[in-house]
């Protein structure tokens, strides 16, 4: 609960929830607008996604106030439900089944005890080296070649981005340290979860409101020009004007936003090229309105690496 | 109370969604029949029916299988109400037909897996005839052909351990015999009714 006597995490909590309010009450109204059925079908699918909100924030919230265990748990959770979701459209064979469950139970479990001791060089190459290696050993003993390096590349990937990557948001609670912000890390994962998801409903909000030229037709039809330049500089002033929650300058949170918006972007382009290639349109349907765990992390994915590289390297004793 | 825990964690496990789009879930007698690939197939279709079904519901599973062990039986008996046969070619003492007849009774369903047993190609093998002897003794009960996707990703046939894929239960269109069909035009007929709602799966 020590999070809590931090005045700028309450201001934050505090500003979610009005957003929150605001967008229910804004749903409410539309409801009641709607006459097409098309347009109801949309505001139907924008209130399930604001109700989906709530949980996610409540949940979110609740596991920072618990702290650093709570934090770690509840990435790691969404971690193995991600990856659930991306082996289950991976086409693997019987073959890697062991490997699978050695990706799932116990290199899955490792990676996040590595974060939760806070030991830094064995969460860092734990995935990359020893996991890279030793799986494909595995799966070379099970003895079946066929489309062995592409089933193989398959699961590798589903490990990096749904477990390695994601894992490195609860890092910037967990692994930074930052001369002059200690113990305020909470703030930061606060703020850098804050602006990956403001980036992606802005830029869902101005696709809708005045979305014209597609950027990727073929990988996704919802991503424009004026969505991504609207909703990202959108999200960069609200990221910067947030500044007292990060250990950065209001400049230097517009540059770091401006890093979040682009990767996230990233993000969301290259998942979305992986579910058109197996023919579906959401990784799963664990959240109403949203679709799978992934579909709400694909940005996070991409942003908290880099984003907590950049961190490290500029701010990092 | 453990059969509700059972029931939830396996579905819990297999992430199993229940699509219902042939049919809605009701309490009329049936048999739903389904394609075959994993030791999991019958726990987690019967854990995919709502309580009030699923408690009128018996799957029908081998003998040599649930009878292996002391936790399977117990997990047989008292959960799943499980209806175990043998495997052995039928004798007139000892007739598994006249056991799942029997079994329906008056108000129950069952699960029953019509391969015969556990497949390991991605089609599903032919059907063998108890489907039709169930549906001749019993022209009153509804055939409802279920699609399992992924359980043979979850636990494979010669796996102990089980991988959390996502899984499904897709339940098709209510299906009876017709006045005089054959015996191998029914089952070919049933079979692809199973394969049918694998392709509307994805």
């Amino acid at each position: 609960m020590k999070a809590l006597s931090d005045p700028a995490l309450l201001y934050l909590l505090g500003g979610t929830l009005g957003l929150l309010i605001v967008a229910s009450l804004i749903g409410f109204a539309l409801a009641k607008k709607a006459v097409t059925d098309s347009t109801k079908a949309t505001v139907a699918n924008l209130n399930a996604r604001t109700n989906a909100w709530w949980l996610m924030v409540a949940v979110f919230a609740t596991a920072l106030m618990i702290g650093p265990l709570g934090t770690t748990l509840m990435f790691g959770f969404s971690s193995f439900m991600a990856l659930r979701e991306f082996i289950t459209l991976t086409p693997t064979k019987a073959g890697d089944h062991r490997t699978l469950f050695w990706v799932f139970f116990i290199v899955t479990p490792l990676h996040y005890s590595f974060l939760g001791t806070g030991w830094y060089g064995m969460f860092a190459i734990f995935i990359p080296v020893y996991a890279f290696l030793v799986l494909p050993l595995r799966s070379a003993l099970a003895g079946d070649c066929e489309r062995f390096l592409e089933r193989t590349s398959k699961i590798q990937w589903g490990l990096m981005v749904c477990v390695y990557c994601i894992s490195h948001a609860p890092a910037i609670l967990m692994l930074l340290n930052i001369p002059g912000f200690e113990g305020q890390n909470a703030k930061l994962l606060f703020w850098f979860v804050t602006v990956v998801e403001l980036s992606d409903v802005m830029q869902y909000v101005w696709g809708k409101l005045c979305g014209r030229r597609k950027i990727a037709p073929t990988v996704s039809p919802s991503k424009t020009w004026e969505g991504f330049l609207g909703g990202g500089a959108t999200t960069v002033g609200i990221g910067a004007a947030l500044w007292w929650a990060t250990p950065f300058s209001p400049l230097q949170a517009a540059g770091m936003a401006v890093i979040v918006v682009l990767m996230g972007f990233a993000g969301g382009l290259v998942m979305s090229a992986i579910k058109r290639d197996r023919g579906v349109k959401d990784w799963g349907g664990a959240i109403a309105g949203h679709g799978g765990f992934m579909d709400r992390l694909d940005s996070l994915s991409f942003a908290a690496p880099v984003f907590f590289h950049v961190t490290r390297y500029v701010m990092d004793a | 109370m453990t059969k509700h825990l059972v029931a939830g964690a396996l579905r819990l496990f297999s992430g199993s969604v229940a699509r219902w789009q042939g049919c809605g879930p009701e309490l009329k007698q049936r048999v739903y029949f389904a394609n075959h690939t994993s030791n999991l197939d019958g726990p987690v279709l019967w854990a995919s029916l709502p309580p009030p079904v699923r408690m009128l519901t018996r799957m029908v599973a081998a003998k040599d299988y649930w009878s292996a062990s002391r936790l399977r039986m117990k997990l047989a008996c008292e959960v799943f109400n499980a209806l175990l046969i043998e495997r052995k070619k039928p004798t007139p003492e000892c007739n598994p037909l006249d056991d799942m007849v029997n079994a329906l009774g008056d108000r129950h369903s069952l699960i029953i897996f019509p391969e015969g047993g556990r497949q390991t190609t991605p089609e599903p093998q032919p059907f063998k005839g108890g489907l039709y002897h169930l549906a001749r003794k019993r022209p009153d009960v509804e055939l409802v052909p279920v699609w399992m996707e992924n359980l043979n990703r979850i636990l494979p046939k010669g796996e102990i351990l089980p991988v959390p894929m996502l899984g499904s239960v897709t339940f098709g269109m209510p299906m009876r015999l017709e006045d005089g069909e054959p015996r191998p035009e029914f089952l070919t007929r049933a079979r692809k009714a199973v394969m049918a709602l694998r392709m509307t799966n994805v």
